[in-house]
Formats: C-alpha cells, structure tokens, sequence
C-alpha cells in the first residue's frame, strides 16, 4: 500500500521544534503529554463526526450537544456514586468512572439515533439546511440541559486515584493524562481495525468515496450511515464525559466550546478521513500547549492559524478522501 | 425469447431538465442489447433510471415481470442487477482486492470466477493489492466490470465497457461477454465503440432525444446503412 507519510512527520517535526523554544526538557514533556492527552480526546469526539460527513455528506453542527450530554450524564453517575469516587482503591474509583462513562455513550448514542431521524434525515444532501437545522438541534439541546440540570456548571473532582502525577525525576506526568492518551489510543486502534480488516469497514471506506456505487452493489448505505452516526455520537458522548473530568467543570455550553476544535481537527485531517483526524487532533493539541506556555496571548488563535497553515499546503485537508 | 427487462413510457428529469420523454424497449432474457445514440440522447439516464439512481417521473420499469419503477438503488441490485457507470465509479482508496471482495456480497468471491476473471484481465492479478487510484484508466475499466461480474448476476447494464482500452484488452472483453450472455447473463451495453457493437449485439435500441427512435435486431441494423445515418448521423462503418 502506498502510504503518505509527510502529514504523519508533522507530529516529530512540532515535537522537537518546540523542545528548544520551551528550552527546560522536564516542561517540554508534560506540555508535550498534555498535548497528546487533550488531542486524544478530542480526537475521540471529532472521529464520528468526520465518518458521518464522508458517508453522507451531513454537516452536522449539532455534534456538540452529544459531547455535552456526555458530560453531564457522565458528571451525574459519578456524583451518585461520590464515595467511590473518593475512596482510596482505584478499582472503586474506576467502578464509579465505567459505569459513568457507559452511560454517557449510551445516552449520546440514543440522542444521536433521535438526532438523526428527526433533524438530519428531513435535510438530506441540503448543506445549508443542514446547518441551520443541527445548529438549532445544538441550540435546544443546551437549553435542555439547563431545564434538567439547572444553569449552574457543576464542579466535578477527578477521583482519587487519578488526581496527582506521576514523577519522574523533574518530570510530572498527570496521571488522568495518562489515562486520556490510552483511552484515545485504544479508540484509534478499535476504528482503525474495524476500518481496515472488516467488511463494515470496508464498507464505510467505500461509502465514503462513493456512496451512490456502494447502493448500485446492493448495500443499503442509509442504514450504515445511522449506525455510524450513533457510534459516533456515543464516541462524542465519551469524549464530552473525559473532557468534563479533565476540566473538572461541566456547563452546558462544554459542547459548543469543544466542537470548535472538533470542526478544526476535521478540516485539517480531511473531511471523511480518520487518520487525518487522528493526526490533525495530536497537531491541535500540541499547539494548543506549546503555545499556551511560550505566548499565551496568541494561544487562543493558535489553532486556526494552525489549519490556515494546514490548508495553504493541503487545501483539502492532510488526507483528502477520494470523492467520485 | 421473453423480455428479463422492460421500460413502458419512461420520463426522468435530472434537476429541471426532462431528459428521458417516454422510453420504451425490451431487453430479451440471454442476449446482448446494444443501446446506441448520439452523445446526449439519453443513453446513461436510462441506465441510471433503471438502476433508481434518477428517479423516473412516469412509466413503469418492470424486471422479470416484477415493477421495479419506485425500488431503491440497493433493492434493485439485490435483484440480481449488475451496473458499471460510465465514470467506472472504482473505489480509489480500496485496493483492487476489496474492490471485488466488496462486490461479491454473498461472501468471499469464489477461486474458480476470480481464476476466470483474471484469465481476461491479467492486470488485475498482478496489481491485487495496490490501491485502485493507482491503476491505469484502462485497468480501472477492466476492475469496474470484474466488480460487475465478480458473482453471477441475471441483468449487466454496462456503460460504455471499451472507453479508454487497448484492442488486446477489448479483444478479452468481447470474449468474457459473450460467454456471459452465452450462460448465465442478459446484458445490456451502452457503447460508442459500433466495431465492438456490431460484433456483440443480438439486438439493438436506438435512441435519440429521450426517446428509443429504434429496436430491432442487430445484423438487420448493422445492414442498413441508411437507417444507420439517419439515426446516428454516421455509418457505423465510419466508427471502426
């Protein structure tokens, strides 16, 4: 298989770039480990999102209402279940964080089920009523979580067994960073696999150059559309449930803020390409510490410069899917 | 010989365009209709109507007696319908493998079709694991009907099959369809290319301005120089 790998060397290449400018080896690696964690989760909240966008062409900008429906149904299991969540035993406190995780994605994913029949199915192959439409969705679904919730942000602690760092000499390497980055990396591998060694993943690849071709071979892509829309919406609900442990906060505006990077990582990865949203999330993460320690002035900016970059070298993103 | 295939007063409109004005003809079940005409006539539009990828506004298309004018895409396939579009529509970032194991839907595409298969194009045994994007336009030809013929299928629409290919290789097609219409398969062959019609076809359908003007039996067709002009502004003998 030929394989492109200059969009892959970007991630060394930033790495090592920043080590001299940030000039202490012992920040550079948490920067760089926190870099990696924060691209890991949003990494796991923008790969559903690039599918559905490949498959069916969907802009979905309501994809952040399921990031934050994640996180409050993950915030209100671990609050219920507070004293595992503070004990002493790490098995209690990922006893707590499982089930609070699951049904975070279980949740997000039956929203995302409704989301699609209700909202996208009516607005098919219609780019701009697919905005305003999921934008709306985006909308009431933040007001609902007012109603349920209340206005307030909910303060949520990390448990016990996750708070600190691990040190290593000088370096400190927070431990629930740790966790991110493995989470995230079993994610990528999961999609990966499944994309690469399965007939349904053969399917969605094929789907997303060509899902007119895909319906002439006699596949009913509609149907494989909702799943994928469904796993990426309990993936977003994932992702919205770790970044609220990460934060340790949880509004109901966690979605909208996040799916900003989410639309960035997409379009720098390519829209309908996972590895470049694999790819493009590590370079946004990344960035976004590197520069929040050298000039945090610019930091907020940091990003879009990031993929006006991207997209003067690669129009079409860093893994442009083969459209018919 | 019944007809597999009917269209009865067929009109699709692509966006506000009315391309297809009533068309009307019959595929006979076991042989190779040629569907000729002039660039523009309506000769994709009708395979796309029968394939439910253009949505036919009126008429009725009916496959072994059954009313397929309102089926999706997928359903028709699953009747056992075959389609390569003109553009070849080969999945680029698939290699040419999962191309056919993609294509073969009952499961994994059997030895002795695919020994056949490359037996008539070589090509795609040779570059089985490389991308698809990376074959030539004459290989991604030959991918997009192997994809087509990977299982057995009763109907093969084919959209123009020679486009982009070397004599040799359309020597080898010519053969792999006439052992297909021969045993299991009805084709039915949009083509520009009236050398290769001329020598497949059992019948022929004429179409010009959305309409079949034309359907009769090929070797009456190819005999009548005259009608040939007046139809397709040429004799087929100028095509060579």
């Amino acid at each position: 298989m030929k394989r492109d790998w200059l969009p892959l060397l970007l991630i060394p290449a930033l790495m090592i770039g920043a080590l001299p400018l940030i000039g202490s080896p012992a920040s550079w690696v948490t920067l760089t480990v926190a870099g990696l964690a924060m691209g890991l989760m949003i990494f796991i909240m923008a790969s559903g999102l690039t599918l559905t966008f490949g498959l069916m062409d969907v802009l979905n900008f309501g994809h952040g209402a399921f990031i934050a429906v994640g996180a409050f149904v993950a915030a209100s299991v671990m609050l219920a279940l507070t004293p595992w969540m503070t004990a002493d035993s790490i098995w209690l406190n990922l006893a707590a964080v499982g089930p609070a995780v699951l049904a975070a994605m279980v949740v997000s994913g039956v929203l995302g089920l409704g989301f699609e029949r209700i909202i996208v199915r009516p607005v098919y192959g219609q780019h701009l009523k697919q905005i305003l439409v999921t934008t709306g969705g985006l909308i009431v679904a933040e007001q609902l979580l007012k109603v349920i919730w209340g206005p307030d942000q909910i303060t949520l602690s990390r448990p016990t067994g996750l708070r600190g760092a691990f040190l290593f000499g000088d370096v400190a390497i927070e431990k629930y960073r740790v966790l991110a980055v493995v989470v995230g990396l079993v994610v990528f591998a999961a999609l990966a696999l499944t994309l690469n060694r399965t007939r349904l993943g053969l399917l969605i690849r094929a789907g997303v150059e060509n899902g007119e071709m895909v319906e002439a071979l006699g596949y009913r892509i509609r149907r494989l559309f909702v799943g994928v829309f469904v796993v990426g919406s309990a993936l977003a609900g994932l992702g919205g449930a770790m970044w609220g442990l990460y934060q340790e906060t949880v509004t109901a505006a966690i979605g909208a803020q996040v799916a900003v990077l989410v639309f960035i990582v997409i379009i720098i990865g390519g829209l309908g390409s996972v590895g470049g949203c694999f790819v493009g999330a590590l370079l946004v993460g990344l960035t976004a510490n590197y520069i929040g320690f050298l000039a945090p002035k610019v930091a907020l900016g940091s990003n879009i410069l990031l993929m006006a970059m991207v997209l003067l070298w690669r129009p079409q993103g860093l893994y442009p899917v083969a459209k018919r | 010989m019944s007809a597999l295939l009917s269209l009865r007063g067929v009109q699709t409109h692509i966006g506000r365009y009315h391309i297809l004005h009533g068309v009307e003809f019959e595929v006979a079940e076991g042989g190779l209709t040629m569907l000729l005409g002039r660039n523009g006539a309506g000769k994709t539009t009708t395979l796309r109507t029968i394939m439910g990828m253009w949505r036919a506004a009126a008429g009725e298309i009916r496959f072994d007696g059954r009313d397929i004018t309102h089926m999706a895409t997928p359903d028709i396939a699953r009747l056992g319908i075959a389609y390569v579009p003109e553009s070849m529509a080969i999945f680029a970032d698939l290699t040419v493998q999962e191309n056919l194991v993609l294509a073969a839907r009952s499961g994994p595409p059997d030895q002795k079709r695919l020994d056949w298969i490359f037996a008539r194009f070589e090509a795609l045994k040779r570059f089985w694991t490389l991308p698809a994007g990376l074959l030539s336009g004459g290989q991604k030809q030959m991918l997009a009907v192997a994809r087509a013929i990977i299982e057995p299928r009763r109907l093969l629409l084919i959209d123009e099959p020679t486009k982009g290919l070397a004599p040799a290789i359309i020597a080898n097609m010519i053969d792999a369809f006439r052992e297909l219409k021969d045993g299991e398969s009805t084709l039915l062959v949009v083509e520009q290319n009236f050398a290769f019609a001329r020598q497949l076809g059992d019948t022929v359908a004429v179409m010009d301005d959305g309409r079949v003007a034309h359907q009769g039996s090929m070797a009456a067709f190819a005999a009548d120089a005259r009608l040939q002009q007046h139809l397709l502004g040429l004799g087929m003998d100028a095509h060579q």
